[in-house]
């Protein structure tokens, strides 16, 4: 059998394999730490839980290029003002609901999920809630009775009854307010938001 | 050690049977082990077609079973089935390979037997659940008891618990058989794979309010398992086949296997950065991400240079042709399917349009299915050819192999059509939806009604139902190949 070239050899390889796996692990360590330590709630990039009492904006950033949640004034959900505990509290029963709901097998959250209903990242800007005003009400409505306020928009796909309570339906929106206002680095692109007041 | 036909012998003591009959005599232990995996695999593959077809249904036809089994619960059984029944195949084809790599019979065969029993149990409890409970309220005791709500790992904790318990006992046997045996290459790359396979696992156990924090540990279970560890798992596999199919050396399947695991974790790992584009995390991962997933076909490529070279220089030769057929099958669909399609739409600035829509769809089907429904196939195929007591099973079967090679072109023509009609629909989504529309729920309706995603969604229901009929044949051909075949096994050992 022909001698085998050293660029072929299977000791040389076995050395690459290893080298190369223990370094790129070891990157994504590192970066895992930095990561983690910028996505955690209260940073720049994903706001405290509290942020549900205030509005949130979605504005072109012109130096990053793409749009981002702008934090503005005071607008309590469901008109209580919440300290920090009550507010995550709030969000995490809406996370809970979501998870145990089975929503991601319908829905995308920040893009992940299936895709036979609308992505839910923005779904507290979204202008098909018609107003601010009435925001908030046709959102508990419409989780509590999917059915009855159907809002296919011509697919005839309607969200099933998901046997949701009025607490439970009130952290639904929390998170989605709570979602809407973490920096997705532009995604989704060129959302048209639902008109707040102090838009310009 | 010499490559060529299977050396492992029936337990001592076996009785002797007709050639062609389907003989649990004909296996050894850990083989015996290994058909159970594979039938019920085959059976979650059926259940995995079933629901697929009956969500891809409600696409067209929201109104079927609304409020009885609506969509999220069809969709959530079709990925769920397929993550089993391809762990089943992965499990199986460990257990059948082990001892002839390891050259010395299962450590633990009783420990297998019930960790088999019991996986297969808890797998029967949790879609049981899912069908019939489907969801429950806001609270922890339905993360633990029902559904965890999350995307491809939806399973109860207290599955994920069964679910580590049994990959640690997997491991242990695994580890425990190698160690009193012998070590080699591909024995070495197996077992740390394997630990790799089973600690990410524990990234998704987890409960948090923060969805950002929520979805970074999900990817490193979905990412770290599908884009690296399940891809040199099979790298292991397909090298162990091609040395027992085609009678490769094993210097040069042991080679290939360090180049790819090279090639697969220096992208993969850090490709893991295409996930981490618009979930919260930093900027950087927008250059990371997409440098090095662009990358991840690299490997790809490898695999299918080694397979078709491997094959060319043996001119065909192969003592299972079926076998060969899908480990080729492998080759090529991992390269179009995880790396073409992948890399379609891995760098952010197409990201942002096509993430979250029918691309990814698209994607995902073809990737699962050339990755790794092929190499298990081909590993059934091994299986059946001992079972059946090491038969013939290359050219010139007694039917012509008419049903083995229309099964493959069925399943592979329902494929690549479900794929093509997801990513016309993915194009249409991305356009009318995300860069035309804004991205709101009216435009995501909008691009939901046009007809060009409508026609596209009927046609993925037509090639779904050729995967079907592809699947029943393939099912058929398994129950019948090689039966009544009186030729032994074809001596690729010269």
């Amino acid at each position: 059998m022909d001698a085998v070239p050293w660029w072929s050899s299977e000791s040389l390889w076995r050395k690459i394999a290893i080298w190369v796996t223990a370094v790129m692990a070891v990157i994504l360590i590192f970066l895992t730490f930095d990561t983690v330590a910028k996505i955690t709630a209260g940073s720049d990039r994903v706001p405290a839980y509290s942020v549900i009492n205030q509005r949130i904006y979605y504005r072109l950033d012109r130096d990053r290029g793409y749009q981002v949640p702008v934090i503005g004034s005071e607008a309590p959900l469901f008109g209580a003002a919440l300290g920090e505990e009550d507010a995550e509290a709030l969000v995490n029963l809406g996370k809970l609901t979501v998870q145990a709901k089975n929503c991601m097998n319908c829905h995308t959250l920040l893009g992940n999920g299936a895709y036979f209903a609308p992505d839910l990242t923005k779904a507290w800007l979204d202008p098909a809630w018609a107003s601010e005003a009435v925001r908030e009400r046709l959102m508990i409505d419409f989780l509590l009775d999917p059915e009855a306020n159907a809002r296919t928009f011509g697919t005839n796909r309607k969200m099933p009854h998901l046997e949701i309570t009025e607490a439970e339906a009130r952290g639904i929106v929390a998170f989605l307010k709570w979602m809407s206002a973490i920096d997705t680095n532009g995604f989704p692109a060129g959302f048209r938001p639902i008109r707040q007041e102090g838009d310009q | 050690m010499s490559a060529g036909v299977l050396d492992v012998t029936p337990p001592a003591g076996a009785r002797r049977t007709e050639a062609g009959a389907l003989d649990m005599a004909h296996l050894s232990g850990g083989q015996r082990v290994a058909v159970r995996y594979f039938v019920v695999a085959i059976a979650l593959f059926l259940a995995q077609i079933v629901f697929g077809v009956l969500a891809g249904l409600q696409f067209v036809y929201p109104e079927l079973f609304y409020n009885v089994l609506d969509f999220s619960v069809n969709r959530m059984v079709h990925i769920n089935a397929m993550v089993v029944w391809l762990l089943f195949g992965f499990i199986g084809s460990v257990y059948w390979l082990i001892e002839d790599e390891a050259g010395t019979e299962l450590v633990g065969l009783r420990l297998a037997q019930a960790n088999f029993w019991v996986l297969t149990g808890a797998v029967t409890a949790v879609v049981v659940v899912y069908l019939f409970v489907q969801i429950g309220p806001g609270t922890q005791a339905s993360i633990w008891l029902i559904n965890e709500g999350r995307e491809y790992i939806e399973a109860p904790r207290w599955a994920d618990i069964g679910i580590v318990a049994c990959m640690l006992a997997f491991f242990y046997n695994v580890a425990a058989t190698f160690m009193k045996g012998r070590w080699s290459g591909i024995s070495g790359v197996l077992v740390l794979d394997l630990v790799a396979l089973a600690g990410l696992y524990l990234a998704g156990t987890f409960y948090t309010t923060n969805i950002s924090v929520d979805q970074y540990w999900w990817w490193w279970v979905i990412h770290l398992w599908v884009e690296a560890t399940w891809e040199v798992l099979v790298g292991c596999i397909m090298a162990w086949g091609l040395m027992h199919t085609l009678g490769t050396s094993r210097r040069i399947v042991t080679t290939w296997l360090y180049i790819e695991v090279a090639m697969m974790f220096g992208s993969g790992i850090l490709g893991l950065g295409h996930h981490y584009f618009w979930i919260g995390t930093p900027e950087y991962w927008l250059g990371v991400g997409g440098f090095f997933s662009a990358l991840e076909p690299i490997p790809l490529v490898a695999m299918v240079v080694h397979a078709v070279y491997d094959s060319g220089r043996h001119g065909f030769r192969s003592s299972n042709h079926p076998a060969l057929a899908w480990f080729i099958a492998h080759a090529f669909g991992n390269f179009f399917g995880a790396g073409v399609w992948g890399f379609m739409q891995t760098l952010p600035q197409i990201n942002l349009y096509t993430h979250g829509t029918q691309w990814s769809s698209s994607h995902g089907h073809l990737a699962f299915f050339g990755a790794y429904v092929t190499i298990n196939i081909a590993m059934i195929y091994m299986a059946l050819q001992r079972w059946r007591g090491n038969v013939w099973m290359s050219g010139g079967l007694a039917d012509g192999g008419w049903k083995w090679k229309w099964s493959l072109a069925l399943l592979h023509v329902g494929i690549v059509g479900m794929t093509i009609a997801l990513l016309i629909a993915g194009y249409e989504q991305s356009f009318v939806e995300r860069a035309v529309g804004g991205s709101t729920w009216s435009a995501y309706f909008e691009g939901q009604t046009h007809p060009w995603f409508v026609q596209a969604m009927h046609w993925r229901n037509f090639f779904g139902y050729v995967m079907g009929i592809g699947l029943l044949l393939l099912i058929w051909d398994l129950l019948t190949i090689g039966r009544g075949e009186q030729r032994p096994i074809k001596d690729i050992s010269q």
